[in-house]
């Protein structure tokens, strides 16, 4: 009996292992390091991330399979690592000064930031369900810790546990979904299962798929831990989660379903269309009537997944590239607006009531300006990222005979523009609430939010240069 | 004569008793032991397919489900126990301060 | 066709019936003749003593949780085992790497006390 070697090529798994390397590293160094010294791990995983967005850079157009197929290296997958990568950037960048304020920094904390990016990158590269899903776990179980981190306080504990526990609960229907298409077609691999006939187990398998990355993604009818869990995690978690997860668990779902299942496509995308238009209207309409902005923002955020899932019905190179470029708008944007929530925080409070942003606009001109850019963004307003993104979205749709659900989604990001305005019309327009100071930035918090702005803005007045990179780049 | 139509048969119905056990059961530990059963059940249908197909993978794959459902025991234990220290109570109706 | 789909969606309402009905009836119509050998805990054959609901230490929690995390991993060095001489050096510097990485956990549990009783 011979075995044969399978094919490594770590080249193909660079940046994933550079970033579990650095996890590694970070979590060893929590052990030697004073509590004075926790800011140099953090400083630490930067240095991690940055070396493998460099390595991920040198994937380009690389067009490679490795390790038995399991896992590609196409620039769909390079595309993804980079926004996912520029995500984990921001939120440490935004994490030094709150969790000293917070009282959680500790290098366990930066490690298991880095193991859950570690999660994410192999999620964008895998092109076998097994590897998607040992992804998701080791996406998902850092994160579970990470909401909970905050251990005195008890809504931390609530939203850890909630999330844990649906977490689980989805994870084992998208198990279920995978034995049910190997069962079906005898293979977990993308490119064989769309080799392999239809049939309705893999019909089931397909739906029970679909139910995990749901979850993942918060859509309806799965969104529901959503608010709860974002209000309840820690600020710049909730900022990581919001954006970063939405991009790994969108790029499998994107791949998985474009790859492996076209042949159920006729099935497929009326129920998605469906799915997109509740989300989309669920998420708004509830978004609507929140009073804190962190779970505005989770509702604005299952929103988003539902425009997100509009490009992955109208599918072709068209709905492909608008979903990356969108993922990426989103990442700067989510991320610019919960920064500008973070820089905002007193010491261990923070501004949570649309009220709290009175006068603002007077005390920190800049910051106001900044996050009023970035709601703009959210909303769809050109010249910004998110209108660009939306346009390109819904441009997609109308292409490929989905006019009526661009329709739905214009009136949609309508209804969005009054919940994304409030805390704007509250800085400009309110009074100051009495019992906050003048709000001091740090200087790191203010890095992250400029390079957040830099970047909407750049995505907005020149998106061509992005939209070129997210096109054409999903392997088959 | 046992086929893998019963496997898989018997893999759905313990995956559904799982499935009704967490959303019945209000308490977390029971409801983490229903996503237990429900991984198990996955775990039964991957090595029924597995011999069925004549095919090695499904074998393998429960390894890999068996220890990231441990690696999700720790994670989850962990949580609930850190929650049971700060509130004396674990019941999921209890643990409702974030609502909406 | 939608209605070649039918046979699905009729396995998943007998299912769920099935899961539904075996956990009503036996709820309903179960017969409940407690006896006092019945009502005690099952510990393995040993005579239950004490009150199962008394309080364990939350150490003996971690043990067991330290315990199944590095348990748990030695499922993968059994296909190893079984193929040790066909796998050869690979073999050898693929788990050399796994259990690296374990150590790295082993090293942290370790410093941060996790072994520690008192």
């Amino acid at each position: 009996m011979s075995l044969s070697v399978p094919d490594l090529n770590l080249r193909i798994i660079a940046p994933v292992l550079i970033v579990a390397i650095s996890a590694l590293v970070v979590l060893l160094g929590e052990l030697v390091t004073s509590s004075a010294q926790k800011r140099g791990l953090g400083y630490a995983s930067l240095v991690g991330l940055l070396a493998a967005g460099g390595a991920a850079m040198g994937l380009w157009d690389a067009h490679a399979v490795a390790f038995r197929e399991m896992v590609r290296a196409d620039n769909f997958g390079v595309f993804l690592t980079l926004t996912i990568l520029a995500g984990a950037v921001l939120c440490i960048l935004l994490s030094f000064d709150f969790t000293r304020a917070h009282r959680i920094e500790t290098g366990e904390y930066y490690a298991l930031i880095l193991f859950s990016v570690t999660g994410m990158l192999l999620m964008v590269t895998a092109a076998d369900l097994i590897i998607i899903f040992l992804a998701l776990e080791l996406l998902s179980l850092p994160l579970y810790i990470l909401a909970a981190f905050k251990r005195e306080d008890e809504r931390s504990l609530e939203a850890g546990l909630k999330y844990f526990l649906l977490g689980a609960f989805s994870s084992a229907f998208f198990l279920y979904g995978i034995a049910l298409v190997y069962g079906a077609t005898g293979t977990t691999n993308l490119a064989r299962i769309a080799a392999s006939a239809p049939s309705e187990m893999l019909l089931i398998g397909a739906g029970l798929l679909l139910v995990g990355f749901a979850f993942k993604v918060a859509l309806v009818p799965f969104h529901w831990w959503t608010p709860d869990v974002y209000e309840g995690a820690p600020t710049t978690i909730t900022a990581f989660m919001s954006v970063a997860v939405k991009a790994a668990a969108f790029g499998a779902f994107l791949r998985a379903f474009l790859v492996a299942l076209p042949a159920l496509a006729m099935d497929w995308r009326v129920v998605l269309a469906i799915i997109a238009v509740l989300t989309m209207t669920l998420g708004n309409v509830a978004a609507l009537l929140q009073a804190n902005i962190k779970r505005m923002l989770a509702y604005s955020s299952i929103a988003h997944a539902g425009y997100i899932l509009i490009a992955l019905v109208a599918m072709g190179g068209a709905g492909v590239s608008a979903a990356l470029f969108y993922l990426l708008a989103y990442t700067l944007t989510n991320l610019g607006a919960f920064g500008a929530v973070i820089a905002l925080g007193e010491g261990e409070r923070e501004r949570l009531n649309v009220s709290d942003y009175g006068g603002l606009a007077r005390m920190q001109p800049l910051l106001a300006a900044m996050l009023t850019v970035f709601m703009l963004s959210l909303a769809g307003f050109p010249p910004f990222a998110g209108f660009v993104g939306k346009f390109l979205i819904f441009g997609a749709a109308v292409q490929n005979g989905w006019a009526w659900l661009a329709v739905v989604g214009v009136l949609n990001s309508l209804v969005s523009v009054y919940f994304y305005l409030r805390p704007v019309v509250a800085m400009y327009m309110s009074e100051p609430v009495e019992g906050w100071g003048a709000p001091r930035v740090a200087p790191l918090v203010a890095l992250a939010l400029v390079l957040a702005l830099i970047g909407v803005i750049a995505l907005g007045v020149f998106p061509a240069p992005a939209i070129a990179l997210a096109a054409g780049g999903l392997g088959r | 004569m046992l086929t893998v139509n019963h496997l898989i048969f018997l893999s759905a119905i313990l995956f559904s008793i799982g499935a009704v056990g967490v959303l019945v059961r209000r308490n977390p530990l029971i409801m983490f032991m229903s996503i237990e059963l429900m991984l198990n059940a996955v775990n039964l249908a991957f090595v029924a397919f597995a011999r069925y197909l004549q095919n090695l993978d499904g074998q393998v794959f429960v390894f890999l489900i068996l220890t990231v459902a441990a690696a999700e025991v720790a994670v989850g234990l962990a949580i609930i126990v850190a929650l049971f220290r700060q509130r004396e109570t674990i019941d999921v109706d209890e643990a409702s301060i974030l609502k909406g | 066709m939608p209605v070649d789909y039918l046979p699905i969606l009729v396995m998943l309402i007998v299912v769920s019936a099935f899961a539904a009905i075996a956990l009503t009836i036996s709820a309903l119509v179960g017969p409940r003749r407690p006896t006092p050998a019945k009502l005690s805990p099952y510990e393995s054959g040993m005579p239950p003593f004490g009150s199962a609901r008394r309080r364990v230490p939350v150490k003996y929690y971690l043990t067991a949780v330290l315990f199944i995390l590095f348990d748990i991993e030695i499922i993968f060095f059994y296909p190893w085992a079984v193929l040790f001489r066909q796998l050869g050096w690979f073999g050898l510097i693929e788990m050399a790497l796994f259990v690296l990485v374990l150590l790295v956990g082993y090293v942290y549990v370790w410093r941060k006390g996790g072994f520690d009783w008192d």
